[in-house]
């Protein structure tokens, strides 16, 4: 267990350096003047031209420019932004804690419901609840999010008044709405994913020995059915808390919450390399953790599989 | 710790009732599953009883309803799709079709235990084999966990499993298939339940682990006084533990005998077919025989007796009449009991 956790941290190492590498490579394809930008249509004076060309290399070409950029990254520096040049990694320090405020309600909520939801729906295979999971979920699944999103802050936030509208005055409660209109697409597949696993498994052999057993329908759904029919939806959450964690480009803009989404919204937009790069490298990593977490969580639910 | 300080454990001991009759009695037992194509008829009334210390052998193709039967009995048939529009289970007396379901499953596991036949599948592949067979003890009984897992590793003793102390922990998929097969034993067992339905229970093992695990089920079954169903098509198993055999085909017996006398004598014509293709070693060189045909589609079994279309011997009146269950007699009219058969010319079958 322990060296197979070793490879894999050594394997994370090229995957990262491979990605930040390719996300370089395409923000100095996109062109432009980076320095231009910052000065929208006003002339950039000659000396700030030549400063800030110096300070971000602009004039090497691209492998070095990249072997400037892992060499500060593997200190921990990632850069210092172009706009507003602040360091990239205290701009993490501030969005990330956002962004982990609503994934955090999204996760616990298309846990909660969306487990819940597609286990009782399994159960209860062509019955009404059933048909109302399938359907209820086919619609969430078939809307875009913007949409989602911006009906549910016209008419929960702006006209009910149950939700702040946007921003994040209002500390716990300004998330809870974003958060779960980013959790509901989850939500929804993981209702699915859920009602699926439980319907296959109530077929399986081992569900009639457990009948045969005369143990209770409690034991046999709680015990032997769950554990069995979990397997996937873990690893479907473990993917998703990874992609959640890496903020919500069109929720956190929506709902103004200045996130990673957010900030790589505005990165993208005003053409920000140093800053794109380093919430993207950001992503990366914890997008490759996550990976990792839930293979060895794999392997603690289904003992039939054993990392060595 | 000894079998008579284990019994005395068990509520309800056998010996204190004064219920008589058969351990368990199936009733013109009907069983029909209802599918998109129709209602496919798997049972059309099948009658037998198992008395404590006896084994049923129960014989048949894929389809000729054995398991169902047996599922039926459990109470593990899926309902729907399936449904017993007809027919009576008596254990000890008691109808269990007619009992609530938190009433039956008191006997389910308890009294009557069942064994599958691929162990691999029906044990639950996410959980060790000691909670699994713990379970039986705090399912039933109330049992500690602590005290559910020493349960376990005195029943893989008990069933041969080698180090069991140190395999309680291990899952299904860490053992191999007799052992599996054992474990699976090892918990029908559990309660020390007073009838056992094996359904092939050695179908999925290979020929020398067959006789273990057979051997194991007729000497603990002794042990115990149990009655034991054991549902097969392999006429190789039976001959040596069955005490009497019911043939069955498409939702009905055809033929009941102690089980040597089907050996020597068959009394119906799929019978003899079944002995027939078995291969023999006197016979080498020989072509086997084999029954022609395909069992029936259940949702269209032929009308008269089921058996007919594929029958040598057929005559008219096999395909309109039904034949009932007669009772077998020698030539000059004596009876033998036990022995019945669902043939129109059983006489000309047995004698002929």
């Amino acid at each position: 267990m322990g060296r197979y956790v070793a490879r894999r941290l050594l394997q994370m190492l090229p995957v990262i350096i491979g990605t930040t590498f390719l996300v370089f490579a395409l923000v100095t394809a996109m062109g432009g003047d980076p320095v231009q930008n910052l000065y929208g249509e006003r002339p950039v004076p000659e000396g700030i031209r030549a400063a800030l060309t110096a300070q971000y290399h602009l004039d090497d070409p691209l492998p070095i420019r990249y072997g400037y950029y892992l060499a500060g990254l593997v200190q921990g520096d990632f850069g210092t932004s172009l706009s507003g040049s602040r360091p990239i990694s205290e701009m993490i320090a501030d969005a990330w804690p956002e962004t982990l405020r609503i994934a955090g309600i999204a996760f616990a909520f298309e846990m909660v419901i969306g487990v819940a939801a597609g286990v009782m729906a399994g159960m209860r295979r062509g019955k009404f609840l059933d048909n109302l999971v399938l359907l209820s979920t086919l619609t969430v699944i078939a809307i875009p999010i913007f949409v989602l999103g911006q009906v549910s802050q016209i008419f929960l936030g702006v006209k009910a008044g149950i939700f702040p509208v946007s921003g994040t005055n209002e500390g716990f409660y300004s998330y809870l709405l974003p958060g779960l209109v980013l959790g509901s697409v989850s939500l929804a597949y993981i209702a699915r994913l859920a009602r699926a696993s439980v319907a296959e498994n109530l077929r399986m052999d081992y569900v009639r020995t457990a009948k045969a057993k005369g143990l209770s329908p409690s034991r046999i759904t709680g015990i032997h059915v769950l554990r069995n029919s979990l397997i996937p939806v873990v690893t479907y959450l473990g993917a998703d808390l990874g992609s959640l964690m890496g903020g919500a480009i069109v929720t956190e803009r929506i709902f103004n919450i200045p996130g990673v989404g957010y900030n790589l919204f505005k990165a993208i937009q005003i053409e920000d390399g140093p800053a794109l790069v380093g919430f993207v490298t950001l992503l990366v990593v914890v997008y490759v953790v996550m990976a990792l977490v839930v293979d060895l969580l794999y392997a603690v639910l289904d003992p039939r599989i054993r990392y060595a | 710790m000894t079998t008579m300080e284990k019994t005395a454990n068990v509520p309800a001991p056998r010996s204190d009732e004064d219920y008589q009759g058969p351990l368990l009695e199936v009733r013109d037992l009907h069983v029909e599953f209802h599918t998109r194509e129709g209602v496919a008829k798997a049972v059309n009334g099948v009658n037998y009883t198992v008395d404590a210390g006896e084994t049923l052998a129960v014989l048949g193709e894929s389809g000729s309803g054995k398991s169902v039967t047996a599922q039926a009995i459990m109470g593990i048939l899926d309902m729907p799709p399936g449904r017993i529009p007809q027919g009576e289970i008596l254990f000890r007396g008691q109808d269990m079709l007619t009992m609530p379901e938190n009433e039956r499953r008191k006997i389910r596991g308890r009294k009557v235990a069942m064994i599958f036949q691929d162990a691999l599948s029906s044990l639950n592949p996410v959980l060790t084999v000691g909670y699994q067979l713990g379970e039986m003890f705090r399912a039933h009984l109330g049992m500690s966990k602590k005290d559910a897992k020493l349960k376990a590793i005195e029943l893989m003793d008990r069933v041969r499993i080698p180090a069991a102390k140190e395999r309680v922990n291990d899952y299904p998929h860490q053992f191999s298939g007799g052992m599996r097969q054992r474990i699976m034993i090892a918990m029908a067992l559990a309660l020390e339940p007073d009838l056992i339905i094996a359904d092939e229970p050695t179908t999925a093992l290979d020929v020398t682990v067959q006789a273990q695990v057979m051997d194991l089920l007729a000497e603990l079954q002794r042990e115990y006084n149990m009655g034991l169903i054991l549902i097969t098509h392999d006429l190789g198993v039976v001959a040596d533990v069955a005490d009497k055999i019911a043939v069955m085909y498409a939702g009905r017996i055809v033929e009941t005998a102690p089980v040597h006398e089907l050996y020597s004598r068959p009394s119906h014509p799929y019978t003899r077919g079944l002995l027939d293709s078995i291969p023999r070693l006197d016979q080498k060189g020989q072509e086997l025989y084999a029954i022609k045909g395909l069992p029936p589609n259940l949702t269209r079994i032929p009308a008269g007796c089921a058996f007919n279309p594929r029958c040598p011997k057929a005559q008219d009146i096999c395909a309109t009449d039904i034949p009932l269950l007669h009772p077998v007699t020698e030539r000059d009219g004596t009876d033998l009991p036990g022995r019945g058969s669902a043939c129109h010319f059983w006489k000309e079958t047995i004698h002929g």
